[in-house]
């Protein structure tokens, strides 16, 4: 029997986006098959739907394909998550839909990971498709990118192709906000360079895809720098008669940035009041200090009012705090957004009302480049946006910290989320009123 | 100390009482999910490490269907009361009873009729709330689940028009007579569920440990002999050595053979293990989109 792991591993998010029968769901389908996390009965059943569909051969793509629309379609209709382990990491796989309709799906799977793979097909090269999603993962400030090659084995392995396809790619990388990409030639059907070295690649110096997820430096991805936290619920023990509980009155949420230790200043956002950390909070006993992203409660030294949705901060590194805000919206509904259009908007742990001041560009997904002034954002469409809040927010820009810098938007009436926004950095950042704080 | 990098147990234990938190934060009238089984347990001490010293600020609802194992009765009653909690139990027998859930000519099993009587629950107590331990590991249905699935005024899930889910931000809100799911153990494989309880020490009920039970062949498993199926003439009876890895009705929980006393051996042997938790329930097998089907009636 295997010695189970006791060293720590840690967990890699990642999300896979590709044009529709660019193979993703067999990559996936490939990962978990050749990583040996499929298990016995999840075979049989690939084995028995093949026998009554697909003349024999097991398909590993219907692993993901879970729902029967999906499966009479023989797409991809909806973010799928799953889940494999080696023996040096965790990973969380984001299987993201490729058709043009549905973005919003690939915003979706992709806005919490660490990884995104984009898919192309060696014989087809770059596509809208692919030109679309790499610029949406920059967007979205996924600190890694790979460039998976798929189905080299149609292209006789040609390294010409492959660099081929590696200059398309790098004729708008730099227009993009990209800091790590890895191109990949593989083939996901026969499985060359997912998991095992290709024999057919000897011109590829670079590591396997699983190789490269086992070691991709994840270490830096949380925001450490600024103490953000976002405060999430009060909580305050109902026992007038205990006198250790008494007076408990504990300021609970998820830090989103930085570093809280017990006994530094704080001070809370928007009221701008003072105070110091008495205790930081946990279940398993009191810590010297939390950071981004541990659940933690503070206790403050003074009884100041403090509530869900405001913002606890740091004298370091301060965040902006603003009604007027500036943003990268992905629009996510067929009713588009529209100049004077109001909204509920959440960001963080708060919730103000929005009203659209301003649209001031929408992206071609074809030239990536700018549109001024477009009448609106339909569904999909990703541009800048002005809006004017009922309340002030405390933020950072999405590029310095994406718990902090994002924002959704919810359609009053029907409460569908229908759109996606990152913040730019504050044009001004908060300027705390008391001098012992900012020391 | 620090390095300031959570281990996986410590990632998904953040995020779990994130969502949570937020639970107690935005709806008026949440309840949780508490069967006994291993998922549930650690929902509760996830709910412990979001909210003490509060109290956990919503009641614990079960669903029984008549058809439990007993020893995880007897397990899921005395657990609430050593948290404090307010237990809520509604019993398929009475939906059936009261005209909520009407089986249908023949049917044994309560699996199906589960859904009217949660459902019924939902509408007595107008939770509008309910936290429950499904993960997206378990099924290819649950994979696609968000970690706030919206329903509708009839508790149907539409998996074609679900609410995106970006970054850690949970849209709540909802219109009267709708409800929420949400599932803090999204993320969570059954390996981090039982690395989860050894590093909690948390107790779970004995029978997910390997204990002698007598069992009957069925549908290519081994279902423990009970009285609401009893062994019909021809079917092999055998008494075994074995438990359970996941928990359905006791006409529907396959028991494996095993040796596990402790949860280290159970870990050892999920690490070794080939077949998937659910292959051992025979309500998922009926076909292959068998969850799919009870998820959009409304099931967990």
């Amino acid at each position: 029997m295997p010695v189970p792991l006791h060293h720590p591993v840690d967990i890699l998010r990642l999300n896979t986006c590709g044009s529709v029968d660019d193979g993703k769901s067999t990559l996936i389908g490939r990962l978990l098959y050749d990583s040996r996390s499929l298990m016995e009965d999840q075979i049989e059943a690939l084995e028995r739907s093949a026998d009554l569909t697909g003349g024999g051969q097991i398909d590993l793509s219907t692993v993901t394909d879970g729902l029967r629309a999906e499966r009479e379609q023989g797409i991809t209709i909806d973010v799928a998550y799953r889940y494999f382990a080696t023996p040096r990491r965790r990973f969380i796989i984001a299987d993201t839909p490729g058709h043009v309709q549905y973005t919003r799906n690939m915003v979706t799977g992709a806005s919490s990971a660490n990884l995104s793979i984009v898919l192309v097909d060696a014989r087809q090269g770059v596509t809208e498709q692919s030109r679309r999603h790499t610029c949406i993962a920059s967007l979205l400030r996924i600190p890694h990118l790979v460039i998976a090659v798929n189905k080299m084995d149609l292209v006789d392995w040609s390294e010409e192709r492959f660099i081929e396809i590696r200059d398309q790619f790098e004729e708008f990388l730099p227009r993009l906000d990209v800091r790590d990409v890895q191109f990949i030639p593989l083939s996901a059907l026969t499985g060359d360079n997912v998991v095992e070295t290709s024999k057919h690649t000897s011109w590829y110096p670079g590591p396997t895809l699983l190789g490269h997820l086992e070691g991709v430096h994840i270490g830096s991805d949380w925001n450490l720098n600024g103490l953000r936290l976002p405060i999430q619920w009060v909580n305050r023990p109902n026992r007038p008669t205990d006198p250790g509980l008494h007076d408990f009155r504990g300021f609970s949420g998820q830090v989103a940035g930085g570093i809280v230790r017990a006994g530094q200043k704080v001070m809370v956002l928007p009221s701008g009041l003072v105070s110091t950390v008495k205790q930081i909070w946990t279940y398993d006993g009191p810590l010297e200090e939390a950071f981004c992203p541990q659940s933690i409660t503070l206790l403050l030294e003074d009884d100041i009012d403090v509530s869900r949705g405001d913002m606890i901060i740091g004298p370091d590194n301060l965040p902006g705090a603003s009604t007027d805000l500036h943003a990268r919206v992905c629009w996510m509904h067929s009713r588009p957004l529209q100049r004077g259009r109001k909204y509920l908007l959440r960001h963080t742990t708060r919730s103000v009302q929005a009203a659209v001041a301003d649209i001031e560009d929408r992206i071609d997904m074809t030239t990536l480049e700018p549109e001024p002034d477009p009448p609106e954002l339909g569904l999909n469409d990703i541009g800048e946006v002005r809006l004017r809040t009922s309340g002030p927010l405390v933020f950072d820009g999405y590029g310095a910290n994406r718990l902090t810098g994002s924002f959704i938007l919810i359609e009053p009436g029907t409460n569908a989320t229908v759109g996606a926004g990152m913040l730019f950095p504050p044009a001004e950042v908060v300027k705390p009123e008391y001098s012992d704080f900012a020391i | 100390m620090h390095n300031y990098h959570l281990d996986h147990l410590q990632y998904l234990e953040t995020e779990s009482i994130h969502v949570m938190r937020e639970v107690a934060a935005e709806f008026e009238r949440p309840a949780l999910l508490f069967s006994g089984g291993k998922d549930s347990i650690c929902l509760l001490r996830l709910a412990e490490k979001a909210f003490r010293p509060s109290d956990i600020p919503m009641p614990l609802l079960n669903i029984d269907t008549g058809h439990h194992f007993p020893e995880l009765n007897g397990f899921r009653n005395r657990r609430a009361a050593e948290l404090g909690c307010k237990l809520i139990v509604r019993t398929v027998e009475s939906a059936i009873a009261n005209g909520a859930a009407v089986p249908a000519p023949g049917e044994v099993s309560r699996n199906r009729l589960q859904i009217p009587t949660l459902l019924a629950a939902i509408e007595e107590f107008r939770f509008d709330c309910c936290i429950g331990g499904a993960r997206r590991d378990e099924e290819k249905a649950r994979a696609k689940e968000r970690f706030f699935s919206f329903r509708d005024g009839f508790g149907q899930w539409d998996p074609k028009n679900q609410r995106p889910e970006i970054w850690n931000l949970f849209n709540a809100r909802l219109n009267p007579g709708e409800n929420m799911r949400v599932f803090p153990l999204s993320n969570w494989t059954e390996m981090d569920v039982w690395e989860y309880i050894r590093k909690e020490a948390l107790e779970v009920p004995g029978i997910y440990f390997s204990h002698a039970r007598k069992c009957v062949r069925r549908q290519g498993q081994w279902l423990p002999v009970n009285e609401v199926v009893p062994p019909k003439a021809g079917e092999q009876v055998k008494d075994l050595v074995v438990r359970v890895r996941t928990i359905g009705d006791i006409i529907s929980t396959g028991c494996i053979e095993s040796p596990a006393r402790t949860v280290e051996d159970i870990i050892g042997e999920i690490a070794a293990a080939r077949v998937t938790e659910r292959g051992s329930r025979a309500d998922d097998k009926a076909s292959e989109a068998a969850m799919e089907d009870r998820k959009r009636a409304g099931y967990f």
